[in-house]
């Protein structure tokens, strides 16, 4: 009796998200796409915000007030895009404070581009141009995802993204167009950064186990290396437009298919950023934890002075 | 470990003057006079609104998804709550 009611529930679900029709918190979902989301969403989330690190890392050092103010206003948009993922992990019954726990224990994964360090001025360019370039690709799509609150997040967020990439565009057409040392540190900051943004899109279709279930339940939309091409597609031109070279030699365009052929990506790299051996997976972790540990007594100073407040309030 | 998690709360934004108040996230902060502020700068750093709603998420209580059926399907038949329902004469204007 129970048997066949689940399976009727599953195929009203599955109609739903065929005919386009959002799932929202309180509606009956199988409990594989309940957790397949909160994987997703709560790696989503902290991605955000250890994404602030290494931009974070040059708000003292940025050249000049203007760029100071914006990378500040950057980081700031990422610690917001950080929230509306967490709560839309709680909109699925996550505990807040566990997914972010699970982020401190390296139970959760976040996107690997933020284990490598960022060594000069000429890299906030290359991540804003770059890693926010590709983290658009694959959000776009993200805002018709079948899960109500996370599509809705996702709207927000790619409204607040455009800004990302343009100034981090602004930064590398500048370096480009400066003295040698600078169009060689506008070079050297895409040398580093090329190979890392490919991967943002993940293992190639053939490795990837969750996408066929994601795409039937719309939660994907794309592939992992439809995404990868068309970021190729339309990221090479742009670094020819300002004088760079993109440090991949097998790179040509072909004329029959209008893409880019690129070489291979080392996916023994891939997976051992993944694993937790590059170069910074472990000063990130640690700053987060420290962040909660050490930020804790103003968790406890606000519990108390609401407290105060509320008892002041019923006297 | 206790947990110190601050409560949950809705956060709702009028956009503009003489629109409505519309639901756009939420957050968690310690107490009401601290949701209006984190509300402030989360939801609204690209003047977004110009008045901020907020309810602790336990006090918000709402249908059941599995009643939508009884609640909303009563409303489906009686098109003639709608003025297209009526047949108007040609040439009557004002109505
Ligand atoms: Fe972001
Ligand atoms: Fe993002
Ligand atoms: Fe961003």
């Amino acid at each position: 009796m129970r048997d066949i009611n689940i399976s009727e529930l599953e195929q009203k679900f599955q109609a739903k998200i065929d005919n386009d029709v959002k799932i929202e918190p309180n509606d009956w979902m199988p409990e594989e796409y309940r957790q397949t989301l909160i994987r997703q969403i709560s790696q989503h989330a902290h991605s955000e915000i250890v994404g602030m690190l290494p931009e974070g890392n040059w708000i003292t050092r940025a050249p000049n007030l203007r760029r100071k103010a914006v990378l500040l206003a950057k980081v700031q948009d990422e610690a917001g895009h950080g929230l509306y993922l967490y709560s839309a992990t709680e909109t699925l019954g996550a505990d807040r404070e566990e997914t972010i726990d699970d982020l401190h224990t390296g139970k959760a994964k976040y996107s690997s581009i933020f284990n490598y360090p960022t060594l000069t001025w000429a890299d906030m360019g290359a991540i804003g141009w770059l890693v926010d370039g590709a983290a658009i690709m694959n959000q776009v799509p993200l805002c018709r995802c079948s899960y109500g609150p996370y599509a809705r997040a996702m709207v927000r967020v790619c409204k607040e993204e455009s800004f990302h990439q343009r100034q981090g565009f602004e930064i590398m057409a500048h370096l480009a167009q400066g003295t040698p040392e600078q169009k060689a540190m506008a070079q050297d900051a895409l040398n580093r950064f090329w190979w890392p943004s490919l991967m943002m899109f993940g293992p190639s279709d053939a490795d990837s186990k969750h996408t066929a279930q994601s795409v039937q339940w719309k939660i994907k939309r794309h592939t992992n290396d439809e995404l990868r091409q068309q970021f190729v597609d339309v990221t090479v031109p742009q670094a020819a437009l300002i004088g760079l070279t993109v440090p991949d030699k097998d790179l040509k365009f072909n004329e029959e298919t209008g893409h880019y052929e690129f070489g291979e990506i080392d996916w023994t790299e891939f997976w051992e950023v993944v694993k937790g051996n590059g170069p910074c997976n472990k000063e990130r972790v640690d700053a987060r934890r420290k962040a909660k540990e050490n930020g804790m007594w103003v968790r406890e100073a606000a519990n108390a002075f609401a407290a105060k407040r509320a008892a002041r309030k019923s006297a | 470990m206790t947990k110190k998690e601050w409560p949950l709360w809705e956060v709702f934004i009028r956009s503009k003057a003489g629109l409505n108040h519309k639901h756009v996230g939420s957050l968690r902060a310690a107490d009401a006079h601290m949701a209006i502020e984190n509300a402030r700068d989360v939801y609204t750093r690209r003047s977004e609104g110009i008045s901020i709603w907020v309810v602790e998420s336990n006090n918000l209580v709402a249908s059941d998804p599995s009643d939508a059926d009884s609640l909303f399907e009563p409303a489906d038949s009686k098109v003639y709550r709608h003025p297209t329902f009526y047949d108007v004469p040609d040439g009557i204007s004002h109505m």
